[in-house]
């Protein structure tokens, strides 16, 4: 049931939220699979269950239940330093508060992941170069992140997430702190990113980046409402 | 994963500094802590070697031996008789009693007249074998000697005067070769006892007494009844049974039963020396605890910040582990953090002490023998190495704890936008 070219393999995923006094069932059973290559948008209400799919899917936090597989990985069993390597190398994370680190630099904030992922100094050095180049801020590397614009700063974050060419970029309201002009660059470099081959899942309130996406997954309350599937290869929705 | 261990120093160096007030603070605490750590251990040393050198001032390892009465009956004699070895006992120990250094009689006269020209004073004098110099530590100031078998032999009319004897007989001029007359029989000073710290004694300090050749004494006096036998076994081990074996000797003279140990009242110094040694260590221990104690207060201050850095920085460590770092990688550098400002701290601590310890040591004691006793505080390599390790395992644990937090941070939690 799942294709080579599957990235993200969900079935019945649930996630209850243990407070001690509540118990909140956050996901209530998610079925869903995102191909290599798809732009994928997911909508919903505040509240829905949105950003912890996305916590799910980027390996941050792991479901209550359900089988969940990342590029064909059994996620389930992975050791801390496993799920912090698969974090590393598969996803790339976005968020709309950009959750750069203030007291280094652009470059450093670029480089980071590079780091943690054993990349010699000089290859760190030639893949931060590019990919600030890539984002337009080549000229911005050596400042630190209070000294940028907030769309300066979410494409150093787009940046950053790109560095290990991880197999699908996560993104959480990324436009969310911008304003329209800003907001618009960022969706331009998404619509870019998406055309050379990338994947991209983005969870949105602005229909016009909605809109851009391919297909749309809308949750509520925890399940999938409505998805419109990848329109050409397959049209048929869900499994 | 390429060289972690280099990427956890690359990600210290990475990290956002702690506020400087803040660190100094800190720093200065456990700068504090190791200052308190290395005086009291300095001052526990010193304190220790001038005490040692205090006792080794009678003599080491020596026994000091007062002949006394019987308390049991023995082979039909009553109990209840004084036991009074003469002289020529002394050569029957030697060479009967195997493993000494060497034995020596010592017969006192209290309150005996010296005089020399004008002055006169009253103290004791001592007819010792020429041993006796040997076992009791008596070392001559430069230009005089003490007694040598030909004094003993010839019954020479010489003299060993103590320290403070001749200042008080001679006041500046030399004594050496000079005369003194002991009980208005005229004597020559052969020489003058160095000056010593001393705190066992049985008969006075050495500082007041003089020094006769024991059979000198005998012929002025007419006493061969000895005050008290010094002996000084090979060994320490030996001790007991070179006590034995006097006690063996003396009793098949003059009768008494040799387990009867009222007989023989007996000062074993290698006894009495491991007494001290404990109590010396109890010193230094009690020095110690409060030490590290107060080291540990810093340490605790250490902690203290690392913690409201782990605080501080969640959100920082929930990103670096979206970003994929290992938890070690996030921990590595609070424990590094943890641990540099100790030993920052430590050091600054160390190098106060030494500059302490070293303008302490210029402090001229003088004649304050409250002075003398407390010693110049010392620091030695073992104490430099004890303090290095407090500091090591305190700066350790110090960023353990905190960054044991750190590991535990839910990224999940952390990255959730609000
Ligand atoms: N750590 C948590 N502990 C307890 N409940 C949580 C936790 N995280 C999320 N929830 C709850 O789970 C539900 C889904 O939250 P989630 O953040 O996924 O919503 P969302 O769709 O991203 O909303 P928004 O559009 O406002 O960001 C909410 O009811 C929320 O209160
Ligand atoms: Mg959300």
């Amino acid at each position: 049931m799942t294709t080579n070219d599957s990235i993200i393999a969900m079935e019945q995923i649930r996630k209850v939220y243990d407070t001690g006094k509540v118990q909140v069932e956050a996901l209530r059973g998610i079925d869903l699979e995102i191909s290599k290559g798809e732009f994928v948008a997911i909508v919903g209400p505040s509240g829905s269950g949105k950003s912890t799919l996305m916590n799910l899917i980027g390996c941050l936090d792991t479901p209550t239940s359900g089988v969940y597989r990342l590029t064909g990985q059994l996620v389930a069993g992975m050791k801390k330093d496993e799920l912090a390597t698969v974090r590393n190398r598969r996803v790339g994370f976005i968020f709309q508060n950009f959750n750069l680190l203030p007291q280094i630099s652009a470059y450093e904030n670029v480089e980071m992941p590079l780091l943690f992922g054993g990349v010699p100094r000089r290859e760190r050095r030639r893949r931060v170069e590019a990919l600030m180049e890539r984002v337009g801020l080549a000229d911005r590397m050596e400042h630190k992140p209070t000294e940028l614009s907030g769309g300066q700063m979410q494409r150093v974050a787009v940046a950053r997430a790109l560095a290990m060419d991880p197999d699908i970029l996560l993104a959480d309201e990324p436009t969310g702190n911008l304003d329209t002009s800003s907001g618009g660059d960022i969706m331009e470099l998404f619509q870019d990113l998406w055309e050379q081959g990338g994947t991209m899942l983005v969870i949105t309130h602005d229909p016009a980046l909605a809109r851009r996406a391919r297909r749309q997954v809308e949750i509520q309350d925890g399940l999938i409402t409505r998805d419109t599937g990848s329109p050409g290869a397959d049209s048929t929705p869900l499994r | 994963m390429a060289r972690p261990r280099f990427l956890v120093l690359q990600l210290f160096l990475r990290s956002s500094r702690v506020q400087k007030k803040r660190a100094v603070l800190t720093i200065a605490a456990i700068a504090w802590g190791t200052l308190a750590l290395l005086l009291l251990l300095a001052f526990g040393e010193g304190l220790g070697l001038s005490l040692g050198k205090a006792w080794a001032g009678m003599g080491t390892d020596i026994a000091v031996i007062w002949p006394g009465e019987t308390t049991v009956p023995w082979k039909g004699l009553p109990a209840g008789r004084a036991i009074r070895p003469r002289i020529n006992d002394i050569r029957a120990i030697k060479e009967r009693v195997p493993g000494l250094v060497g034995v020596s009689g010592e017969i006192i006269r209290w309150g005996t007249n010296f005089t020399h020209g004008e002055n006169t004073v009253n103290a004791p004098v001592k007819g010792v074998g020429t041993i006796w110099g040997q076992l009791r530590n008596q070392i001559p100031a430069s230009g005089g000697r003490f007694l040598n078998p030909l004094d003993d032999a010839q019954r020479r009319r010489v003299v060993f005067l103590g320290t403070d004897l001749a200042t008080d007989l001679f006041g500046d001029e030399d004594p050496i070769g000079g005369s003194v007359l002991i009980d208005a029989v005229p004597y020559t000073v052969i020489g003058v006892l160095i000056e010593k710290m001393m705190f066992g004694n049985y008969s006075g300090m050495d500082a007041n007494h003089a020094i006769i050749p024991i059979r000198t004494l005998y012929a002025q006096y007419g006493s061969d009844r000895l005050s008290v036998l010094v002996l000084k076994p090979e060994n320490r081990a030996g001790m007991k049974r070179a006590l034995a074996g006097v006690a063996q000797v003396l009793s098949a003279k003059y009768g008494f039963d040799p387990e009867d140990e009222r007989v023989l009242g007996t000062w074993d110094t290698v006894e009495t020396g491991k007494i001290r040694d404990n109590f010396m260590l109890g010193i230094q221990l009690f020095l110690s605890i409060i030490g590290v104690l107060t080291l540990t207060v810093g340490g605790i201050g250490v902690a203290n910040i690392m913690y409201a850095v782990v605080k501080e920085r969640t959100r920082e460590i929930g990103v670096k582990m979206a970003l994929g770092a290992r938890s070690h990688w996030v921990t590595g550098p609070i424990v590094l953090e943890g641990l540099t400002y100790t030993l920052l701290g430590g050091l600054t601590g160390m190098v106060v002490a030494t500059v302490l310890v070293f303008l302490l040591g210029l402090i001229p004691t003088g004649d304050s023998m409250a002075l003398k006793a407390l010693g110049k505080p010392t620091l030695s390599p073992a104490i430099a190495a004890t303090a290095a390790g407090v500091l090591g395992i305190i700066g350790l644990l110090a960023g353990y704890f905190p960054a044991r937090r750190a590991a535990s941070v839910d990224p999940a939690e952390t990255l959730r936008y609000e």
